[in-house]
This record gives structure tokens, C-alpha cells and sequence, in this order.
């Protein structure tokens, strides 16, 4: 295997070839004569098997989780019934309810928030990083760089999460047991913790989704031919002009894309959530949805799930506007 | 372009500090798998015990785990690779109507949150689907976590490919063309060793995503399957062993460091400099 | 396989003998592999170490034939530990596959997906389970150890149907008190130092996180506002139950945590976070292991508690080793083993008559009718008042469950 194993042989090799293969065999070359012009079936061939597999598994299965939003409950058994009521939905969206506001659209919104915060961070920690490591850095040391930013990718996630909250966790109280109140490893070493809630929480999401924003903003960077960067310096762009107006610009379908991640992963997550926050308060919205699916009330649950799917399907647009696909 | 000196030392420190931030947490995890005590709290650097590393290949609780996260990991990645390369051949050579639709779907499985996913296909997999000729209900484990993961993993072998492809000349089909190619001479010979490198850095990608994966896992495995992230999930509450987990994740990481190094290169490999 | 399967049991027996005597330096007395308390010196069977026990309990033949290979069960954490998972998985050949269930609602939810083989359920979940057609009557006939389970735990509403038994009775116990010894020199008798304030406990209150909860509420309303009319926490009309969820508004301003997962109370009472709280005795005598400063109390206004019963799924693809866990279980030297590790009452009698097992039996009240009389054991509260009042509906669990929402969005 050669350094760039894909671009060397790419037309050599069908040549170097050709005599062993002169041309396929008859059927594949009815095949091939078959195709060629019928654009359509050509689309339909390819498209066919993994399309049918994301309309059945996934969209089916969504539309089917809607659906389950409208059965009524049973109350005895707490199963749902084939009887159809508008009740889960109006439990889920009656925002002009005060309970609904406090128990269900004012959570949705706060973790909305937090996941607009933690990708705000995210992009602000990863656009100076992806920066240095892609154009400043000497270039031996770039993948090792890049690498070292991918890799808490593959530490767990889970693991992660604990280890923010042997991180974080603040000094005991008074009365605690010997040896256990000593606090968590920021407390010990530098006495000064955030403690176990909302900062320990977008701290340990940031920690979490940050390199799923580094790396398209550095494969965005990369692309990025330096003769641009170049040009701009040689007509006068001062280098943070040439950042805000040339860059920056050129750099918002890699954002998009990285946003898109920092975006859902925060919004859908509970569960680290819950690990650095010592069960105080139910912040973020997946823990709403699972202590209701947990109740057990499974239409209920479905109800709640609409809110991120809906903000979801928008935010993806929006991002689809930016550009984000064509650089996730 | 010209760049201060005191600026890029300014880069170079925030840099820094970001890996700091990166890695301090990993440290704390690797530390607290050689922790003397029995406890998940930090306890100091002082003492090691290698009991935790030693109980992890006693037991076979986290060996059975780590075989089943793979084997999930491995079939979930080729599935999703299948998927995701046909999906990208048809996104990168055809216009059409309702492409946009089309790479709308496929990107939605990983942006919706875990939760949504895993409840939507817990709902679908328990229900007895009837087809008029047969009914047959999907149900829970292996399989099931596998056609989830499968699910959202498309997206991430479709972009590596997609991108490739995109970035790579159409010229060099209509070359192929011109020398006399049929097109399964072309996907022989010039697309498939152009997708290669991306294959391989999409299929470690839709490895690690799978891999690591609990939410939907949760919701899919039923009972009695267990991956390594459901095993760590039911461990970090165990009394007995609190710590093994850690010892699995120091294990994983290091592991996984040239698996990262390979993807990397790989991914590298198609930009045009 | 099975020589590893029998080495992985002599080496958790082992590190259970081990890791009793030498767990983070502490005295720990307990011979058992269950912990010591200082409300119970649990004594213990002394039966647990490698070798030549007795485990008092032989398979029923037919069952065993017919045995699958595995379980999966679903637990109360404590109710499935290696010490007496590992001699049954030796007798039967069933490995035991557990999952801890945190709340009764997750047991019924779990239950419903069908995937389980039963569960070790509480009165509330039980009712639930028998409505939804979860499980399946049992035949006593299979179980040995039924018969000598106590006699006032058998055909109880919770766990029988028209006079036939829906499963196994496991045990029981109260919610207690827990509190810092050293914040509270003078044990605390009552539920108000969670409620009211001005205790040494404010801002330090550890409160169960689950809808059943709202009972605990109601249970101290009965007690301090009789004009209420409360006589039974599982019965409440519209405005009992609003006074309840009131008070558990209150009480947000004194608490420090809500817990579903037992150690996260358990780490609490350790590190001095949590100076007072409701708790399970087990919880209670992890942290003493470890240290903590605490003591548990049953207060004067009674408690909420729970009667477990064993029960098997309808849908269970594992029957025949899950019947065999469920005779296991109650059998006496397993549920003696149980009773000690978690701190409550055997349901076998005996259990009780076990080496060492009296005192433990005595201080957990095992055969006391009068103790219980004030344990309110879950149940599922519904429209139909449970207390038998009429011409006014009580609010549905359901209920419960949205109101608990609500209090901890």
C-alpha cells in the first residue's frame, strides 16, 4: 500500500489491465448495454435497496411512534389501548397551560438552550484549534494532532460521563465518613469546583461532543487551498480580516455540519446529564421522556418525543440551507 | 498568509489547553483503573493495585460483552456500508427528483436524539406486523440492535463515500469511457479503488459510532444481550466491582489509538492539495 | 464451559470471603458476605464459605430436566447477589441473567415488553402485572418451598387472584428514617425533620424518585393533619392528594437529591450530603461499610413499605429456570441469605430457623403481626377508593404519575 494507495493507480491500472480484460463477459455486457441511457433505472438499482431500508425500518418506525401517541392509556394496566385520543398530544403541546408550560415546553426550551450553548462553545474552542492544527502547525506533527483531538471519541461514552463526576464532585459535608469527603479531582487539586449541576452539565457535553465539531471544521480548513489565504494577505487583509471575511465565510457548511452533531447529541442527551448532576433536578428533556416512558406510559412518551423530532427536522433544514450535508 | 508570532503562540496555548481538557478526564479514567481502593471517587494519585486489570480477565462478564459490542460493531458497519455506498453511487452520478428528500433521510437517524430512535424502534420491534399472507414480529437482541445500528450508521459510510466521489474528476469516468470501459469494468477499476480508502475510513467510523453506542442498544437488546456499553451501564452501579469498568475503557482507548491513526490517514487520502 | 463457569464460582466466593475481611480497611464483622448494622447485628448463617454447604434445597426433578439454560430476571438491587446466584446456577445449570429494576413502574414497563422471565415485584407493581396479564398463576405444586412460607404473606391481595396464589412471596420491609448521627445526636422519631424544615437536615434530604412517593406525604399528612381525613395514603380524593403534592412542593427547598439508583443515596450518605433521608435498610448497611455515620429508624407515624412477591412472566421463554429460582429464592438457607444482605423480614419461616438467624428474624419483625400494622405496604392507588370510601373517587396512579412529572420538571 503506497502513501496515497487511492490516487496513483486510478488510471493506470484499468490500461496496465486491459489486456487480461478485454471487455466483461456477455450477460455483463448486456447488462451494461441495458443501462446505459436509462438514467431512471440506473437511480431505482442503486437507490433501491438502501432507500426501502430507511423508509421501512426508520420512517416507518417513526410514523408508527406517532401513531402510538394517539392510544389512550389503559389506567389499570397501564398498557396502551386501540382507543384513539388526542389527550397525550394535548399533555405534550397545550402550551397555554401552566402546567404543560412548567412540566413539558419550559424543559424542552432550557435544553434547547443548553444544546445551542454547548455548540456555540464547541464551535468557539474548535474553529481556533482546527486553525492552528491545519495551517499553523508544522506539518509532521498535524495528524498526530488531529488524531490525539479524534480519539476521546473512542473512550466511551459512559465512562466518560463518570469520569466528569469523579471530575466535579464537590467536597463532602461536615459529617462525612472518613476518607469520603474529600471531593472530586478539581477539588482536590486545584479547591475549586463547579460542582455537580448546570455548569458540570455543559462542561461534560462540551467535553463529550467537541470532536465531533473539530473534524469537519478541519477537513473544511484543509480543503481550503492556500493560495486563497494567500491572495488575501496580498491584497492587504490584515490576517484576522482575512479569518472573518474569507475563512470564516467559506468555513459555514463545516460549522453547519459540526453544529448539526453538538446540536442532537446535547438535545437527546440524558444520561451523562444525570451521572453529573447527583439526581438533584430533571434537566434535560430525555430525562422527562424517560420517567414517563418509564411510568409506565408509552403514548405519553411518543407525545413527548415530537418536540425533538419536530425542533430536529427544523434545525436540520436550517442547517441543510448552510450547507451542512455536503460536509458532515 | 502571515501570521504574528505572539499570535500563533496564542493558537498554540489555546490548543493546549484544549487537549488538556481533552485528556485530564482520560487520565482521571486510566488513574482510577489502577485505584487502590474500591471506590469510583478520586482518591489521589498515590497507590496502584493492577487487582482491577486482573479481576477484568477473571471474569466473563466484560469479555462476553466486549465479543458481542463487536460482533454487533462489525455486521452493523458492513450492513450500513452496503447501504451507504450504493446510496452515495446513485447521490453522486444522478440527478434526480427528491435527492434532497433522499439525503434529508438519511441524515436524520443520527441527528435525532437516542431516545426518540430507540423508542420508536422498541415500539416497532414489539409489534406483531401482519402482512395478510404471514405476520412476523422483529422482537429484540442481536439482530435488533444490529438493524438499529445499521440504521443511523448509512449516513456515516455515505458522506466518507459521497464526498470521494465527488471530490474525485468525472473526468476520470469518462476516461474510462473513452479507453473502452463497460461500466463494470469503470466500478471495477476506477470507482471502487477511488472509494476504497473512503470505505475503510467511513467502516471504522460506523465501527466506533456502533461500538460505543447505549441509548438506542438499551431500547433494542431486550433482555439477556449484552454490549459492552449495557454491561458498563449495569457495572458503574455494582458494588462488588465498581471499577472494572474503567479498566475496560483504558483498554478500549488504547486500543482504538491506531485504529484512530489508520481512519485518519485514510480520510486524509482524497483531498486534492 | 463448565470448568469455567465453576471457576468463576469459587473465585467469587472467594473474593466475597475476601473482600468481608478485607474491604477498605474497615472491621468488617460480617462472616456472611452480607454487611453488618448497627440497628441489626445480622449474626448470619455461617454456611457461605467454599465447599460443604448445605444449601437446603434439592431441584424438582422435572423442571430440571426441562431447565433452558438461563434466566432473566428482573430485581429489587440486592435480591440476586453472587453469593447465592452462583450455588444456583451450580445446582441447575440456569445461568441467571440480572437486571436491577429502580423503581416499580420500571419493573412493570420492563415486564410488559415481555422479554423477561418474572420479576421480584412490590404490592404496587404486582397489581398491575395481574391486570395486564403479565403473569401467570402459579402452581404450588412445583414449589417446595412454599410451603413454609409464612402463612399472613400467603394469598394476599397483592399477590393472589379470587384465592389463587400469582406467585411466591419473597419478604418485606419499611421505608425508613436514615439519618447522619453526628448532625442528629438525638435519633429523630418523626417524618417532619423531611418536611417541615428547621432541622439540622436542611438542605440535605434524600427523597425517593418515583410517583410512589406521594404516599410517604400523604402518610405524614395522616398523621399531622387529621381535619384531611386521610386513613389510608393509597386513598386520596382530589384534595388529599393535592395537599400531599403540596407538601412535596415544600419540601423541594429542603432537599438535596431525589434518588432512583440505590447507590447514588448510598455515595450521599458517605460523603455527608445527605443528612437525613427515606431509605431501604440495604442502602443503610452498604454506607455503614463504608463508613458513614448513620443510623435508620421506623418513625412514630408508621411507614410506606413493601411485600415482594416472586412472579413469573406469561410470556417467560425461560420457565421451567425461572420456576427454579422462584423455589430457590424462598427456599430457606437462599432467603435467609437474601434477608440478611438486604436487611428485611425472610418470607420462609424457616429461614428463620436457620444458625444465627433468630436474632435477625426478631429485629426485622419476621413473624410480628403488630410491627406491620402501621407499614403501609405500595399498592396502586386507583379511582375506586381502596379504603372503601364511596360516593367520592380517589385519584388514579396515573395520577401519581403525571403530578410526580410535574414536581421534578
Amino acid at each position: 500500500m503506497g502513501e496515497r494507495l487511492d490516487d496513483a493507480p486510478l488510471v493506470a491500472e484499468p490500461a496496465s489491465a486491459g489486456g487480461r480484460a478485454k471487455g466483461p463477459s456477455r450477460p455483463s455486457r448486456a447488462i451494461n448495454r441495458y443501462f446505459h441511457g436509462r438514467r431512471k433505472l440506473g437511480v431505482a438499482t442503486l437507490l433501491g435497496l438502501p432507500l426501502s431500508w430507511m423508509l421501512v425500518v426508520y420512517i416507518g418506525s417513526l410514523a408508527l411512534l406517532v401513531v402510538s401517541a394517539l392510544y389512550r392509556l389503559h389506567p389499570r394496566t397501564q398498557k396502551p389501548t386501540h382507543d384513539l385520543t388526542t389527550d397525550n398530544l394535548l399533555a405534550a403541546f397545550k402550551f397555554w397551560d401552566s402546567d404543560v408550560w412548567d412540566g413539558v415546553v419550559f424543559p424542552f426550551l432550557r435544553t434547547a438552550g443548553v444544546a445551542l450553548l454547548v455548540t456555540a462553545i464547541c464551535a468557539a474552542i474548535a474553529l481556533p484549534v482546527a486553525f492552528f492544527v491545519a495551517k499553523i502547525a508544522w506539518k509532521w506533527s498535524r495528524r498526530g494532532l488531529i488524531v490525539a483531538m479524534l480519539l476521546p471519541l473512542w473512550a466511551g461514552y459512559l465512562v466518560k460521563g463518570y469520569a466528569w463526576r469523579a471530575m466535579v464532585s464537590p467536597a463532602g459535608g461536615r459529617f462525612a465518613a472518613a476518607g469520603k469527603g474529600g471531593g472530586g479531582f478539581l477539588e482536590s487539586t486545584i479547591h475549586w469546583t463547579p460542582g455537580f449541576g448546570r455548569v458540570a452539565i455543559v462542561l461534560a457535553e462540551v467535553y463529550l461532543w467537541l470532536p465531533y465539531m473539530i473534524m469537519p471544521i478541519y477537513a473544511g480548513l484543509d480543503r481550503l487551498p492556500p493560495s486563497l489565504l494567500d491572495a488575501a494577505g496580498d491584497l492587504g487583509a490584515r490576517p484576522f480580516r482575512t479569518f472573518r471575511s474569507v475563512i470564516l465565510p467559506m468555513l459555514k457548511p463545516s460549522v453547519a455540519a459540526g453544529a448539526i452533531f453538538t446540536f442532537s447529541l446535547t438535545l437527546g442527551d440524558y444520561i451523562v446529564p444525570k451521572i453529573v448532576n447527583n439526581g438533584t433536578e430533571r434537566f434535560m428533556f430525555g430525562s422527562s421522556i424517560d420517567a414517563v416512558l418509564g411510568a409506565p406510559n408509552q403514548p405519553l412518551a411518543a407525545a413527548f418525543t415530537l418536540w425533538p423530532l419536530v425542533i430536529i427536522i427544523l434545525f436540520l433544514l436550517s442547517m441543510k440551507r448552510a450547507g451542512a450535508f455536503e460536509s458532515l | 498568509m502571515k501570521i504574528s508570532l505572539p499570535s500563533k503562540l496564542a493558537l498554540a496555548a489555546f490548543t493546549g489547553l484544549t487537549l488538556l481538557f481533552l485528556y485530564l478526564p482520560l487520565a482521571v479514567v486510566a488513574r482510577l483503573s489502577f485505584n487502590p481502593t474500591k471506590s469510583v471517587g478520586w482518591g489521589g494519585w498515590s497507590g496502584f493495585t493492577l487487582d482491577w486489570w486482573r479481576q477484568v480477565w477473571e471474569v466473563d462478564g466484560p469479555k462476553d460483552a466486549l465479543l458481542a459490542s463487536c460482533k454487533v460493531a462489525v455486521t452493523a458497519m458492513v450492513v450500513a456500508l452496503v447501504l451507504g455506498t450504493l446510496a452515495a453511487m446513485a447521490m453522486a452520478r444522478f440527478q434526480f427528483f427528491g435527492k434532497n428528500a433522499v439525503s434529508f433521510i438519511l441524515v436524520l437517524p443520527i441527528a435525532l436524539p437516542g431516545i426518540v430512535t430507540g423508542i420508536a424502534m422498541q415500539n416497532t420491534f414489539s409489534r406483531t406486523i401482519d402482512l395478510g399472507l404471514f405476520s412476523f414480529r422483529v422482537g429484540f437482541g442481536f439482530h435488533a440492535v444490529v438493524m438499529a445500528h445499521a440504521t443511523f450508521c448509512v449516513v456515516i459510510a455515505f458522506n466518507n463515500v459521497v464526498a470521494r466521489l465527488r471530490r474525485s474528476s468525472p473526468n476520470l469516468l469518462e476516461a474510462s469511457a473513452d479507453l473502452g470501459a463497460q461500466g463494470t469494468q469503470t466500478f471495477r477499476y476506477v470507482t471502487f479503488p477511488l472509494m476504497r480508502s473512503a470505505l475503510v475510513a467511513g467502516g471504522i467510523l460506523a465501527f466506533a459510532l456502533s461500538f460505543d453506542e447505549i441509548v438506542v442498544t438499551t431500547f433494542t437488546a431486550g433482555a439477556g444481550f449484552e454490549t459492552l456499553p449495557k454491561w458498563m451501564l449495569a457495572q458503574l452501579s455494582n458494588r462488588q466491582n465498581p471499577l472494572l469498568p474503567y479498566v475496560m475503557a483504558t483498554l478500549v482507548m488504547v486500543v482504538s489509538i491506531p485504529l484512530a491513526w489508520l481512519a485518519q490517514r485514510l480520510s486524509e487520502g482524497g483531498t486534492d492539495h | 464451559m463448565r470448568a469455567t463457569r465453576a471457576a468463576v464460582a469459587l473465585l467469587a466466593t472467594f473474593s466475597i470471603v475476601t473482600a468481608a475481611c478485607s474491604d477498605d480497611d474497615k472491621d468488617t464483622t460480617a462472616t456472611t458476605g452480607a454487611p453488618d448494622t448497627t440497628t441489626a447485628d445480622t449474626g448470619g448463617t455461617d454456611t457461605t464459605t467454599a465447599g460443604e454447604t448445605d444449601y437446603l434445597w434439592t431441584p424438582n426433578a422435572d423442571l430440571l430436566a426441562a431447565a433452558e439454560g438461563e434466566v432473566n430476571i428482573i430485581v429489587w438491587a440486592g435480591y440476586a447477589e453472587e453469593a447465592w446466584v452462583t450455588p444456583f446456577e451450580e445446582l441447575t445449570s440456569c445461568t441467571v441473567n440480572v437486571t436491577n429494576g429502580e423503581t416499580s413502574d420500571q419493573m412493570v414497563q420492563l415486564m410488559q415488553g415481555g422479554e423477561y422471565d418474572g420479576v421480584s415485584a412490590s404490592g404496587d407493581a404486582t397489581q398491575r402485572l395481574i391486570a395486564g396479564d403479565e403473569v401467570e398463576e402459579i402452581d404450588t405444586a412445583e414449589y417446595s418451598s412454599y410451603a413454609d412460607i409464612f402463612e399472613g404473606l400467603k394469598l394476599q391481595a397483592w399477590n393472589s387472584v379470587g384465592g389463587k396464589p400469582m406467585g411466591i412471596p419473597h419478604g418485606r420491609g419499611a421505608n425508613l428514617l436514615v439519618f447522619n448521627t453526628e448532625a442528629f445526636p438525638e435519633a429523630p422519631d418523626s417524618w417532619g425533620v423531611m418536611f417541615d424544615g428547621g432541622a439540622a437536615s436542611d438542605g440535605a434530604v434524600s427523597v425517593y424518585d418515583s410517583p410512589i412517593y406521594i404516599a410517604d406525604a400523604a402518610l405524614y399528612l395522616m398523621a399531622t393533619q387529621p381535619e384531611l381525613g386521610i386513613t389510608d395514603p393509597y386513598a386520596l380524593d382530589q384534595a388529599q392528594f393535592d395537599a400531599a403534592v403540596a407538601l412535596l412542593e415544600q419540601q423541594k427547598a429542603l432537599t438535596s437529591q431525589y434518588w432512583a439508583l440505590y447507590t447514588d443515596q448510598q455515595a450521599g450518605l458517605e460523603d455527608g450530603t445527605v443528612l437525613a433521608g427515606t431509605t431501604w435498610q440495604v442502602i443503610v448497611n452498604l454506607a455503614l461499610e463504608n463508613g458513614a455515620k448513620i443510623d435508620a429508624v421506623k418513625p412514630k407515624e408508621g411507614a410506606t413499605g413493601w411485600s415482594d412477591t416472586w412472579m413469573l412472566s406469561s410470556k417467560a421463554a425461560n420457565p421451567n429456570c425461572m420456576k427454579l429460582w422462584m423455589d430457590w429464592i424462598a427456599s430457606p438457607w437462599a432467603n435467609a441469605q437474601v434477608a440478611v444482605y438486604f436487611g428485611e423480614a425472610p418470607s420462609n419461616a424457616k429461614a428463620c430457623e436457620l444458625d444465627g438467624m433468630a436474632e435477625h428474624c426478631t429485629t426485622f419483625h419476621a413473624a410480628e403481626d403488630e410491627y406491620w400494622s402501621d407499614v403501609w405496604y405500595w399498592t396502586t392507588a386507583t379511582e375506586e377508593c381502596l379504603d372503601g370510601r364511596t360516593g367520592v373517587s380517589c385519584v388514579p396512579y396515573t395520577e401519581w404519575v403525571n403530578a410526580w412529572t410535574t414536581l421534578r420538571s
